[in-house]
Order: C-alpha cells, then structure tokens, then sequence
C-alpha cells in the first residue's frame, strides 16, 4: 500500500510534544542524538530510504498485517464488533520490527557497524538481533535479571540470532535498568556504535522517530477497517508500556475525531496497590531516561521500584511523551487492565479464536473487550493485537497451575 | 546571597594552583557517616561535590551507583543532603559547596523550592547531569534568583557550536568531562584533554575544572598544569566501599587520599 510519508503532529525543535519530551541527556550524549536526529530527518526525506524499508517491511517482515473481524470473540462478548490488528503475524511475532528495520538502516546509513538496545519482555531485543544478524552488525543487547528470568525463550531466540545478552542487576533488574545500562554503554562507545532505541520514550529524536517507524500499524488498520467496515472505528484501544505500539496505532488516527483514542496501561496487582505500571493513570511529570514525561516515583523524584507488571513489556515506570502529551490536550483516552484481566483475555481470545496473544496485548484485549462488552453490534471496537504469546508460555503456565507431566 | 565560587578561583589562582573538587554522595553509606565523611574531606578540597542520591544514575559508573544505592537504602533523602550541606558550611565558611544529580529530583520538589533550601543550606552551586543547555530555561530563573550558580558539562563530543551554547548558560565553572563515558571509567589521554580546554577557553573565560576517571596523584598533577580544578570523585567513593565496615578506617582513608590529591594540586615554578 502507500504509506503517508507527511510527519505529523511534530513536536518542536528540540522534541518537546507541548511541554514534554525535550533532551534530558548527559553532555556527552547530546551531539550523538544530533547526529541521529539529523540522519532521520535526511533519510526521512529520501525515497530511496522509504523504498528499501518498505520493501523490507513487505517481504522480510510481512506486512501489510491482517486486520481480523473477530467474529466469534465479537459474539462472545455480545457487544460492538472487535477487529483484530495482527502486528503478532509480523516477522519475530511483533510489531517491534517495524521500528528496528527503520533504525538499522539509519545505522547503516550512518556507517555504524554495531548496534545495542534495551529489551523487557525480549521482543525488541529479538527484533533488535534479527536485524543486526541480517545486516551483519554486531549486537549487544541489555536485558534486567529478572526480566531474562521471565522471558528465557525469547534469550535464547537473541543468542541463536548472534547477540550478546548482557544481564543486568542493578536496580530492580528490569527494563529501566536495562535502559541505564544501555545509556552508560552508549556514552562510551556512541563513535561506532548505534543505540536502537526499543519504545517511544527515551530522549529526541526517538520519541518521533519510533513512531514514525511504527505508524504503518495505524495507516493500514484505517484503510483496513475502512474497506472491510465500510468506514472508521468508534474505538481504538492499545496497550502502553513505553507507548510504541500506541503510537504506531494511534497517532494516524489523531485527526479523526469520531475514533476514541484509548491507551491501555498495566494495572497490575490493580491500581489502588502501588504495583501496577500505570504511569499516565497513577504517575505525574517526571524525567527520566531523556525526556520529560509521565513517570512513577516517590515524593523525592526516586524512580519506582514497585512498578509491576505480569507482562515484562509493560513493566515501566515511565512512559513516552508525546501520550503525555496527547491525555494533556485530551485527545487519549486512558484505561487499563490488571494481571487477571489480561490473563483472562488472553484465554478467552486463545479459545474463542484460537490466536494467542502477548500478555503485553492481552492488557488492550481486557480493555477492548470490556469497551466492546458496553457498546452496539453495530460499533467497532480496534484493538492492536501487538504480539503473539509464545514467549509467555512459561509465565501464563505457571499462572493456571499447569503442568506437564500428567496433565496432557 | 554570596556565592563562594569566583573566591575559590581567585584564591587558586593567586596561591599557582588548580582547585581540589571532591565529590562524595550525600547519604552513603548513612546519612550520619556520610556527614562525618564529607566535613572529612571538606577539609582536603576547594570545592565539595555534594551528590544527590538517585535510583537511577544513567551517566554512574558502578561505583557511585553503589553509593547512590548505598543511601538510599539506608534511607537517605533529600533534606538529608541538605542538612550536610548546611552542617559543612558552618565548618568551612570559605569552600565552595555544589549540588550533583539527576534534574527528577529537584523537578519533582519544584525548582524554586529546591533553590530556595539549597541557598539556605549555604549551596553556590548545582551540576545536573542530565539538563543540557538545550533544557536548561526549565531551572535557570529559580537558579538565578537565589544566586546559585548553574553549573555546565563540556565533553571530548561537544561540538564548538555545542561548546558556546553552554558557556552562555554556564556560571561558576564549567565541568569538563575527561572521556566519552560514566563516572569512574579511565581518564582520557591528556593531551587530548588539554587541546579541547584550550578551545573550550576561546569561548569563555570560567574556570574549568577537569573530572571523570581521575584516580592516582599522578593523573590529577598532570592535569592540575592546564587546568583551574581536578574532580575526584569515584576515587573518593572508594575509599567508602573498600573500608565498608569500619568507619574509622574509612575517615583516616579518606582523608589521607584526599590530603595526596591536594599536594599536587600546586603547579610548580
């Protein structure tokens, strides 16, 4: 399909979105993140960019991805009719890719010859390894303690593409901590090394450039649902971590007023315990990893250390900017979703529709399905189906009880 | 009102030798050694760096992680840091004293508040690692208004373009980062150090003082030659880790590495 090439909704200068965003980095970092907010900004504007990422993103990656009338869970749930977009059928099981294929072409482009990330659940980390073993580049992903604990397949999946896996323990051995260490890497080697930034957070340009990257999602799903449904969703529901997939499904559809824009965040143990990772819902501005932004902390600016969720992917205590921005101005709709709910909405999709989804799009399920659950047959709920499950299976195992032996 | 940095400089500069800068996180590893260990070291120093502990320290190394962590299990905060910076003040009236860290904390408590309490607490001075020139108008008036003196980074990666943007925000000193790196990895080469001062001096006429990866005597007299102050800071820290369970020793260690970086602080002839 054609893609809308137009940046838009673009924040200023120096990549604030209204007053978040901006470039909260060391010194030391300030002229890297120019380079590579220059080199988007070229490529951006070169087709031939465009026509190579493109190409890739149609015949390596897969897309354009489903859109699915899910009739059976639609029925199920007895309200509005829920469209499924399949970012789970991409190549690496997410729509992660959409953005590491963008990113290391600008590496590339840039004459970088390694690149590194940040991963939480393991899915950009898979993208992030898939990519480089493609574009012969070195590869070096950080990944907290606990989260290599929660996702061991999705290791593997990095090391057998190549890269190397470094744990990290500082702090709660999570995905904030495997972004500092990626940070503290970076300032010492940014001269050959390129930072593929994983989510829309994180200083500028990546808060723009992830979702440019990422905007296909919504791009496609629009037509989609236009040629399927004869016209736009009333609902568009995703879930939100960092914000990529949000954004990626979202922000194409910023301009039309008539779709509610809904961001599902991690509700955890629920929002009234403190262990959720609600930061647009239960957090205030804040700064941290580059931008100023929605955050979870103390009343002494201390990062959170109780954020939590079942979903490795979702489990951050900050949250990208311009979804700051988009609740300020009241164009996102917040929501969110508790461990339970999603476990149930994983299920409930698995055997209705026999699809498993992420536990990270299980939280967009859980909310999609209860908006539907209130609304008309003749209303259209879109829910971004972000990623498949197969990396939750030991967790969502361990959660229903169920055991190998003797249970089969 | 008075801010005590240009006298510091003045006075290194008349006695012909470079600013001793010793930074030690306020809190580590408790908040009432900590204070023992920063009046300790207060002594050594031209300027203390008083660090604000922070849960996540992305520009750290792991030693003054550790230390950051050290603190605020032990239930350091941010009056505490305070409370030492006063306590110090009343000790040595004529040092200078800075605030180190990370902007979410001064954010979250509200720039004017944050300067308002650091003046009270006999503050000249606040470094944060991450708010750039580019981010700087968010704390430059509250800075301003209480006479605090915003405190900038320069690095081997700062473009000229870069390096007149900061100078413009810059009061006090400017902080001149030795490597592409965290704290407490290996100094840079000092020639390469010492060619980027002397650009850095085209644009501006603040002192800078020279940090990150300076550990031995030796590495801060090189440096002491060309430039107006040496940080020393995870070195510092050190002295904390490696003598964790006895204070005593970890007093006398600190002040005995301290009083070595301080001999060689002056230039000779």
């Amino acid at each position: 399909m054609d893609y809308d090439l137009e940046i838009k909704h673009a924040p200023d200068e120096g990549g604030h979105f209204g007053k978040y965003g901006g470039r909260f980095a060391a010194e030391t970092l300030m002229q890297p993140l120019k380079e590579i907010e220059d080199a988007f900004f070229e490529a951006w504007a070169d087709p031939e960019f465009h026509t190579e990422r493109l190409d890739l993103l149609k015949n390596y990656v897969g897309r354009m991805t489903p859109l699915y009338y899910a009739k059976q869970l639609s029925e199920k749930v007895g309200g509005a009719k829920i469209y499924l977009k399949r970012e789970d059928l991409n190549h690496t099981g997410a729509h992660k890719v959409n953005n590491t294929i963008g990113q290391a072409l600008l590496a590339r482009r840039m004459g970088k010859k390694k690149v590194i990330a940040e991963t939480g659940a393991g899915q950009h980390g898979v993208a992030t390894a898939t990519v480089a073993a493609m574009f012969n580049m070195q590869c070096d992903i950080y990944m907290g303690r606990e989260d290599i604990r929660r996702q061991a397949p999705n290791v593997f999946r990095m090391k057998l593409l190549g890269a190397n896996v470094i744990a990290v323990d500082s702090g709660t051995g999570t995905l904030k901590d495997a972004v500092n260490e990626a940070l503290r890497v970076w300032v010492a080697s940014c001269e050959d090394t390129y930072y593929i930034f994983g989510t829309a957070a994180g200083p500028h340009p990546f808060p723009l450039m992830v979702r440019q990257f990422h905007t296909v999602i919504g791009q496609e799903a629009r037509k989609q649902c236009l040629e399927q449904a004869g016209r736009l969703p009333d609902v568009a529901v995703a879930c939100v971590g960092g914000g990529s997939n949000a954004m990626g499904l979202l922000h194409p559809m910023w301009d039309d007023e008539g779709v509610r824009l809904v961001a599902v965040e991690a509700g955890g143990h629920g929002l009234e315990t403190g262990e959720h990772a609600a930061s647009l819902a239960k957090g205030r501005p804040g700064i941290i990893h580059g931008s100023l932004s929605y955050v979870l902390d103390d009343d002494e600016g201390q990062i959170s250390a109780n954020a939590h969720s079942i979903s490795a992917g979702l489990d951050y205590p900050g949250v990208g900017p311009e979804l700051a921005h988009m609740m300020d101005v009241g164009r996102l709709n917040l929501d969110s979703a508790t461990d339970d709910e999603a476990l149930q909405a994983f299920e409930m999709l698995t055997k209705t529709e026999g699809i498993i989804p992420a536990l990270e799009s299980s939280h967009a399920l859980a909310a999609g399905i209860r908006i539907a659950a209130g609304m008309s047959s003749n209303k259209i709920v879109l829910i971004n189906l972000s990623g498949r499950g197969d990396k939750d299976l030991n967790t969502v195992m361990e959660k229903f009880g169920f055991h190998t032996e003797g249970q089969l | 009102m008075s801010n005590h940095l240009p006298e510091v400089f003045q006075r290194c500069e008349r006695e012909n030798r470079a600013a001793l800068v010793g930074y030690l996180t306020a809190g580590d590893p408790n908040v009432q050694t900590s204070e023992r260990l920063m009046l300790t070291l207060a002594e050594q120093v031209d300027i203390l760096e008083i660090g604000m502990p922070f849960s996540d320290p992305a520009a750290d190394g792991p030693t003054i992680q550790a230390a950051s962590e050290r603190a605020l299990t032990a239930g350091a905060h941010i009056d505490d840091v305070f409370a030492i910076a006063k306590r110090v003040r009343q000790a040595k009236p004529e040092i200078g004293i800075v605030l180190m860290g990370y902007a979410n904390v001064p954010y979250t408590m509200g720039f004017e508040l944050f300067a308002s309490k650091a003046k009270q607490s006999g503050v000249d001075g606040v470094l944060l690692v991450d708010i750039p020139a580019e981010e700087s108008g968010i704390c430059a008036e509250a800075f301003k208004s209480q006479n605090l003196s915003q405190i900038m980074l320069l690095a081997p990666t700062s473009t000229e373009e870069r390096i007149k943007l900061a100078v413009n925000i810059a009061e006090g000193f400017i902080y001149y980062v030795s490597l592409a790196g965290i704290t407490g990895a290996e100094m840079g080469e000092v020639a390469k150090i010492k060619e980027k001062l002397s650009l850095i001096r085209q644009y501006t006429k603040l002192p800078i003082c020279v940090g990150f990866g300076v550990k031995t005597p030796k590495q801060a007299e090189s440096i002491a030659l060309f430039a107006d102050g040496v940080v020393v800071g995870s070195h510092f820290v050190s002295q904390i880790t490696s003598n964790i369970d006895d204070r005593d020793a970890m007093l006398s260690s600190l002040s005995s590495t301290a009083s070595a970086m301080a001999e060689v602080m002056k230039r000779q002839g």
